[in-house]
């Protein structure tokens, strides 16, 4: 039963069916069999955050899911979103705001971020930190970062009917 | 680090996971949300050859009432008591305590009965089960068990479930009108596992407690349902009477010592949650003044 598992999965919105081992973590997955490298891996037991995936339009650790329980999900990644373009504000205010500087921990704070937005079109300062709570940064001190996605509500909240 | 090998298995039914348990016994493991199981495996402090995934069996997942009882599946993730209308109104406690436990993204997948199995001393859910009193059900190849949250957990990462039983449910009686609650604990990191915690539920009537129980986590091998409590039940907390269940705490607490804290600091910020907790639920704010030096 070590043996491979076929799986069948949406990953930003193209099908893929495949065989994985079990032992293949979903961040692995999207890394290495389908070179979708935005999905960065630090840690590997779910305290640094880098690993931030959507799975049914909810964000989850890739690296505490195995590829074999996405079997029937939807993944999406940093690349759907960032094509897609529904984060391009976001990104924008980003860059900014200097919210990066080695960028290792910029895509999953980028989809921990909308997935705030998302829940709290126009959260406070203490919401956005809690919410962006288990994404670690080690460059910036989150200031700016929180500035970004504060900055980014407010646009939004304005251009809003 | 990654997980070693081992051979996967989705549980088709409760029957099917118990069977497949009983083949594999100790050398198995069950996988609900894997917010405590994969991490364990990937830094290897376990290695299972089986992993038995129930996370597709809706029987196991949801909140009901019935006669005054909550009943909660083992799979409902942290994610649906946070935004169940029924845990804020019969179990505040839980709602509270649950915007403690790690971050959004893994309380999306992370399971009640996953955290309760797993039995990590510093973990929240474990210490609100003994506050409120709850009964956790298992059930293995011979029937049910009802097991009292005080003598489920055993020790660190330990409990009474043996190798062969499935968590399936948790019972709680539903929180009585007059009842109240106190959550907190201190945590380097918004989420993080606890230095030091307390879970507490009471009835206070006349400015008394009619009852306290508090459930303190992250000071020993195991949440712990303090004896202190009886110090300030029926009767009328003085200073005095304060000062004598701090130091009754002290004594029966035995907190280790890690890389966060001596035992000394989490003696301190028990008796430091003690003394808040007892101030806000008796709206007293001039007990927490001073009352630990």
């Amino acid at each position: 039963m070590t043996a491979p598992i076929s799986i069948s999965l949406d990953v930003n919105g193209e099908r893929v069916d495949t065989s994985v081992l079990p032992r293949l973590n979903l961040a692995d997955f999207l890394r290495e069999h389908l070179k979708l490298t935005g999905t960065h891996v630090g840690c590997e037991h779910g305290v640094c955050g880098a690993c931030t995936v959507r799975v049914n339009g909810e964000i989850v650790r890739a690296c505490l899911m195995l590829a074999v329980q996405a079997d029937d999900a939807s993944i999406e990644t940093i690349e759907g979103l960032s094509d897609s373009g529904e984060i391009a504000d976001l990104q924008a205010a980003f860059r900014d705001r200097n919210a990066l500087q080695c960028g290792f921990c910029t895509p999953a704070m980028l989809m921990a971020a909308q997935d705030l937005l998302k829940q709290n079109a126009v959260p406070d300062r203490e919401e956005i930190r809690e919410h962006l709570s288990g994404n670690y940064c080690r460059c910036t001190g989150y200031q700016a970062i929180v500035d970004a996605v504060e900055a980014t509500a407010r646009a939004r909240a304005r251009r809003a009917p | 680090m990654k997980a070693s090998a081992f051979a996967y298995a989705r549980a088709t039914s409760v029957e099917n996971a118990l069977e497949l348990l009983a083949d594999q016994g100790d050398l198995a493991k069950i996988l609900s949300g894997g917010q405590s199981l994969m991490p364990a495996m990937n830094l290897r402090l376990i290695s299972p050859e089986l992993v038995i995934d129930i996370g597709g069996l809706a029987e196991l997942r949801g909140i009901g009432v019935k006669d005054g009882i909550l009943i909660i599946g083992a799979l409902t993730r942290h994610v649906d008591l946070l935004k169940s209308p029924e845990i804020a109104a019969h179990a505040p406690l839980l709602s509270d305590a649950i915007a403690h436990v790690a971050h959004p993204a893994i309380r999306n997948r992370g399971t009640i009965g996953g955290s309760l199995a797993h039995a990590d001393p510093a973990s929240e859910l474990p210490a609100c089960m003994l506050a409120l009193a709850a009964t956790i059900i298992v059930r293995g190849p011979g029937g049910e068990r009802r097991i009292g949250a005080k003598e489920f957990f055993t020790g660190i990462y330990e409990t009474a479930l043996s190798p062969r039983e499935l968590l399936v449910a948790v019972e709680l009686p539903v929180a009585s009108a007059s009842s109240s609650h106190f959550f907190h604990e201190f945590a380097r990191r918004h989420g993080d596992y606890a230095i030091v915690g307390l879970a507490a539920q009471a009835v206070v009537k006349d400015g008394r407690f009619a009852d306290l129980r508090l459930g303190f986590f992250a000071i020993g091998d195991r949440p712990m349902l303090a004896d202190a409590a009886g110090k300030l039940v029926d009767v009328t907390v003085t200073p005095a009477a304060l000062s004598e269940a701090l130091s009754l705490l002290a004594d029966e607490l035995d907190p280790q010592e890690d890389h966060q804290a001596t035992p000394a600091m989490r003696r301190h910020l028990a008796k430091v949650l003690l003394t808040r907790c007892v101030a806000a639920l008796l709206s007293r704010p001039e007990l927490d003044a001073g009352a630990v030096a």
